[in-house]
C-alpha cells in the first residue's frame, strides 16, 4: 500500500483491490462452499492474487474451477498447472469434451463451444455443491455486464433475471440463497482493462505468454486475426500470414481473436491499452459479436 | 462520429470518485454520459459503430448515445433505463465509476442504490422545464443518503438561448429547496450536453457564469475529507488462523477500515463484549503497515487472546458505537410483492452482523415529492419511504447514519424470499 500519511489516501487501484478483497472475505465468511472460476485468463490471474492476498498469510480457503472447452492455448493450460501447484490449491476441471464424450452436451454444428460451457459449469457446480463462484467479469467489458451486481443471484438452473436484480447498497452484499441456488460473485465488477494491466505492473504478476507480442500464423476473418491452430483451419481462400500479434482476452482458442501489436513488456501492453479505440471484446471475441444482446442471452441461461 | 484521437495517461496516483446521476429520461441524461464518455476519450470506436448501427436502424435522426447506457434489451425496446448501470472514465487526474440510475418514481429504489455509495450526485434538468417533481425528489433521496456533494446540471441551455435568468431562477429555486434539506455542498451548472457546452471546457455561450466546466468540478471535487477520520469503527468480517507448519499461532481479524485510523499500539475495545486490548500490528499481504484508514482492507493482530469473531467491532475504549436493538430509521421499501408492516419480521444486515429484526412501529410515510409527512400510514409499499422503529434479535453496534455512512446502514431482507426488501438509515440507536 503507497499512503501519503497527511491526508489519509489511497491511489485508485488501492481502493479497488480493498474492495475486492471485502468482497472475497464476506463470501468465504457467509457461504459453505465457495470456488473461484480460473480459466489462465489474466482476469481470473489477478482475481487469484487478491485471493492470496485476501487470506494472507493463510493459504486460499477456496478450490479453483476451470470450464474447460477442451481449445485451449497450450501456453495458458501450462500457466494453470503451475499457477495451482505454487499456491497449493485445489483444482476442479469441468471437461466440455468429456460432456460432449458422455453425451450430455451436443457439440454445435460450427465446433464452438462458447455456448455449451454452461451445462458443463452447471453440471459441476451441482456435483461439487459450490453455492458461490467467483467470477473475473468486469462491468466495462460488455453493456449487459454494467448492469451486473458484485453479488449476482442464479436460480437452480443458474439464470441470471436482469429486471430482477437485487437492490445491493452500501458494501452490504446479500447472499441468502435456497439449497440449489447459488451466487456468482464478481469481485473485479469496478475494474476497467486498464486497471487490470497497471495491477498487473504493480504486482509483478507473471501472465501466460500469449498476453505478450510474440509471432504467430493467423488468418484474417471477419476483420479479426484467428490463429491458426488444431481448433481453427483456414477456410478456403483465407491465407494464413505470419503476424506479431498479442493477445488481449484469453478463452476459447478457435473464438479469441489477436491483435496485432509489438508490445512485449508489461509497459508496452500498457501504453497500447491506453490508446485503443476498441473495446477488448470488440476487437477480439467472436463471440460476443452474434447479435447486440448475444451475451444477455448467454448470462440469462446462466454464463458468467 | 469519429473518435477522438486518444491521450496515453500514464498517471499513477489518480484517486476514485464515485458518482451517481440522475434526471428523468427527456432530461438528457444518457447524452451527458455519453459526452463525457465521448470527450474524455474513453468511448471506443466499436462501441460507438455500435451505437450508430443501431440508431440508423431505428431511424433515429442522430446517433442515439443513450443506447450506450440502455444495456438490458427491455431497455432498449422501451428506451427506458430500467437498472443503475455502472460506467468508467478517467482522466489524469481521477479515475470515475458512474452509477447511472433511472429517474422514474417507480425506481426510486435504483437511484437510492445508486446514492448509497456516491462521493456525488449529479442532478440534470430541462431548462425548458425547470424543476420538475423528480428532481425535487431526487435532491430529497441524495440528501437522505448523504452523499456529499450535489450539482445541478441545467441542460438543454442551447433551446432557451442561453438565458442568463432563465438558469438563475432554476438555480434559487433548487438552492432554496436544498437548504430545507441539510443538502451539504452544492453547485449549479448551465449546460447542454448535446454541443458540449460547459461540459470538459467552459463554453463561450455563458459569460456571464464563473464557475468551472462539469469535469473540472468533477476532478477537483475535495473528497478526502467526506470520509469519517475520527470514530474509530472496525467491524471484523472473518478470522484468519492459518492451519498451516510454517505459521504457527497467527490470529488475525480481517476486515475494512468502516472509519477512523487505527495504528499499532492503540488502545482498544471490542464489542459486544467489552474486552479490551491494544493493537499489536496491523497486517497486509505486502507487510505490516503503521496505520490503517478507510477503504483499506487489512487484518488486525490483538495483544492479548481474547475472543472476537464475524460480527464484532473494534474500536476505542472512550468513542464506541451505540450497542443497540432499539433501532429509529428512515427505511426506503423496495419489495414489489408485499409491503412493509407493523409487526413484520425480517433478515437484517449491519456491518458484518446478521440479525433478525421486528418492526415495532411506523411513524409516518413521506412524500418525496412534497416532503410532507402522513402520520396515518399503516405500511410502506414499493418504493415507499418512511420512518420506523425496528427491535432487533441481538444488538447492532451502530452509529446514526449522518455521522458514519458504514455503521449507519442497514438492509432487510425477507426471510422467505430472500430479496433485499429494504435499505436503512439509522437516525437513532438506544
Amino acid at each position: 500500500m503507497s499512503q501519503t500519511p497527511q491526508t489519509y489516501r489511497v491511489s485508485h487501484l488501492d481502493a479497488l483491490e480493498a474492495e475486492s478483497i471485502f468482497v472475497m472475505r464476506e463470501v468465504v465468511a457467509e457461504f459453505e462452499r465457495p470456488a473461484l472460476l480460473f480459466s489462465g485468463g489474466k482476469d481470473s490471474i489477478v482475481m487469484l492474487r487478491l485471493a492470496e492476498k485476501a487470506f494472507a498469510p493463510a493459504r486460499i480457503p477456496f478450490p479453483v474451477m476451470h470450464v474447460d472447452t477442451g481449445h485451449n492455448f497450450p501456453e495458458v493450460l501450462a500457466y494453470r498447472d503451475r499457477r495451482v501447484a505454487q499456491l497449493g490449491l485445489n483444482l476442479v476441471v469441468a471437461s466440455v469434451p468429456e460432456a460432449i464424450e458422455s453425451g450430455t452436451v451436443r457439440e454445435p454444428a460450427d465446433g464452438t463451444r462458447n455456448r455449451i460451457q454452461t451445462p458443463v459449469l452447471l453440471a459441476a457446480q451441482e456435483k461439487y455443491r459450490f453455492d458461490a463462484l467467483f467470477g473475473g467479469a468486469r462491468r466495462d467489458e460488455e453493456k449487459a455486464r454494467a448492469k451486473e451486481r458484485m453479488f449476482s443471484f442464479r436460480d437452480d438452473f443458474g439464470q441470471w433475471d436482469p429486471k430482477n436484480q437485487r437492490p445491493e447498497l452500501w458494501s452490504l452484499y446479500n447472499g441468502r440463497h435456497q439449497a440449489g441456488e447459488s451466487i456468482r460473485v464478481f469481485p473485479l465488477s469496478n475494474w476497467t482493462e486498464l486497471d487490470i494491466w497497471r495491477y498487473i505492473e504493480r504486482e509483478r504478476i507473471e501472465l501466460p505468454s500469449i498476453y505478450y507480442a510474440h509471432d504467430r500464423d493467423v488468418v484474417v476473418r471477419d476483420g479479426m486475426l484467428y490463429a491458426v491452430n488444431e481448433y481453427l483451419r483456414a477456410r478456403e481462400g483465407e491465407e494464413i500470414v505470419t503476424k506479431r500479434v498479442r493477445y488481449r482476452t484469453v478463452g476459447d482458442a478457435s473464438l479469441t481473436a489477436a491483435v496485432e501489436s509489438d508490445a512485449d513488456t508489461v509497459e508496452k501492453v500498457i501504453a497500447e491499452v491506453a490508446a485503443t479505440r476498441l473495446t477488448e471484446r470488440g476487437a477480439t471475441r467472436g463471440d460476443d459479436r452474434v447479435s447486440e444482446a448475444s451475451m444477455e442471452d448467454r448470462k440469462r441461461e446462466g454464463y458468467f | 462520429m469519429t473518435a477522438p484521437a486518444p491521450v496515453a495517461d500514464d498517471s499513477r496516483t489518480v484517486d476514485l470518485l464515485r458518482f451517481a446521476t440522475a434526471g428523468s429520461v427527456d432530461d438528457g441524461k444518457s447524452t451527458l454520459i455519453g459526452r463525457l464518455l465521448y470527450d474524455t476519450k474513453s468511448l471506443f470506436t466499436d462501441q460507438l459503430e455500435a451505437v450508430e448501427a443501431v440508431s440508423a436502424a431505428r431511424g433515429d435522426e442522430y446517433t442515439n448515445l443513450a443506447l450506450l447506457t440502455d444495456g438490458l434489451r427491455a431497455e432498449r425496446e422501451q428506451g427506458i433505463t430500467i437498472d443503475v448501470a455502472y460506467r468508467y472514465f478517467s482522466t489524469p487526474r481521477r479515475k470515475f465509476i458512474i452509477a447511472d440510475t433511472p429517474g422514474h418514481i417507480q425506481y426510486t429504489r435504483n437511484m437510492v442504490t445508486g446514492a448509497s455509495t456516491a462521493d456525488l450526485a449529479l442532478i440534470l434538468v430541462d431548462a425548458r422545464k425547470g424543476l420538475v417533481e423528480q428532481s425535487r425528489r431526487h435532491a430529497f433521496l441524495c440528501s437522505l443518503l448523504r452523499v456529499p456533494h450535489l450539482v445541478l446540471c441545467v441542460n438543454k441551455m442551447d433551446l432557451v438561448d442561453w438565458d442568463q435568468e432563465v438558469y438563475e431562477k432554476i438555480a434559487d429555486e433548487f438552492t432554496s429547496f436544498a437548504a430545507k434539506l441539510d443538502a451539504p455542498d452544492l453547485s449549479v451548472i448551465p449546460i447542454s450536453a448535446l454541443h458540449g457546452d460547459n461540459i470538459v471546457t467552459r463554453s463561450e455561450k455563458t459569460p456571464w457564469y464563473d464557475g468551472p466546466s462539469l469535469l473540472h468540478h468533477l476532478e477537483r471535487v475535495h473528497i478526502a475529507s467526506d470520509r469519517n477520520l475520527v470514530d474509530v469503527r472496525f467491524p471484523v468480517q472473518y478470522v484468519i488462523r492459518p492451519q498451516s507448519t510454517t505459521v504457527t499461532d497467527y490470529r488475525g481479524y480481517a476486515g475494512q477500515v468502516a472509519s477512523g485510523v487505527l495504528k499499532p499500539g492503540d488502545d482498544v475495545l471490542v464489542l459486544p463484549s467489552g474486552m479490551t486490548s491494544k493493537i499489536a500490528s496491523i497486517d497486509t499481504a505486502d507487510g505490516p503497515v503503521m496505520q490503517a484508514f478507510p477503504p483499506m482492507s487489512v487484518t488486525v493482530r490483538l495483544e492479548d487472546e481474547i475472543d472476537v469473531s464475524r460480527g464484532d467491532m473494534i474500536c476505542r475504549p472512550h468513542n464506541q458505537p451505540n450497542t443497540a436493538q432499539d433501532i429509529e430509521a428512515m427505511i426506503c421499501w423496495m419489495d414489489e410483492s408485499r409491503p412493509l408492516t407493523v409487526g413484520g419480521k425480517y433478515a437484517i444486515k449491519h456491518t458484518t452482523r446478521s440479525a433478525r429484526a421486528v418492526v415495532r412501529g411506523l411513524q409516518y410515510q413521506i412524500d418525496v415529492n412534497t416532503l410532507h409527512r402522513n402520520e396515518g400510514a399503516t405500511e410502506l409499499g414499493l418504493n415507499e419511504i418512511g420512518r420506523v422503529r425496528l427491535r432487533t434479535t441481538v444488538p447492532l453496534l451502530a452509529d446514526e447514519y449522518r455521522r458514519n455512512r458504514t455503521t449507519g446502514g442497514f438492509i432487510l431482507i425477507d426471510e422467505i424470499t430472500n430479496r433485499t426488501v429494504g435499505a436503512g438509515i439509522i437516525r437513532e440507536a438506544s
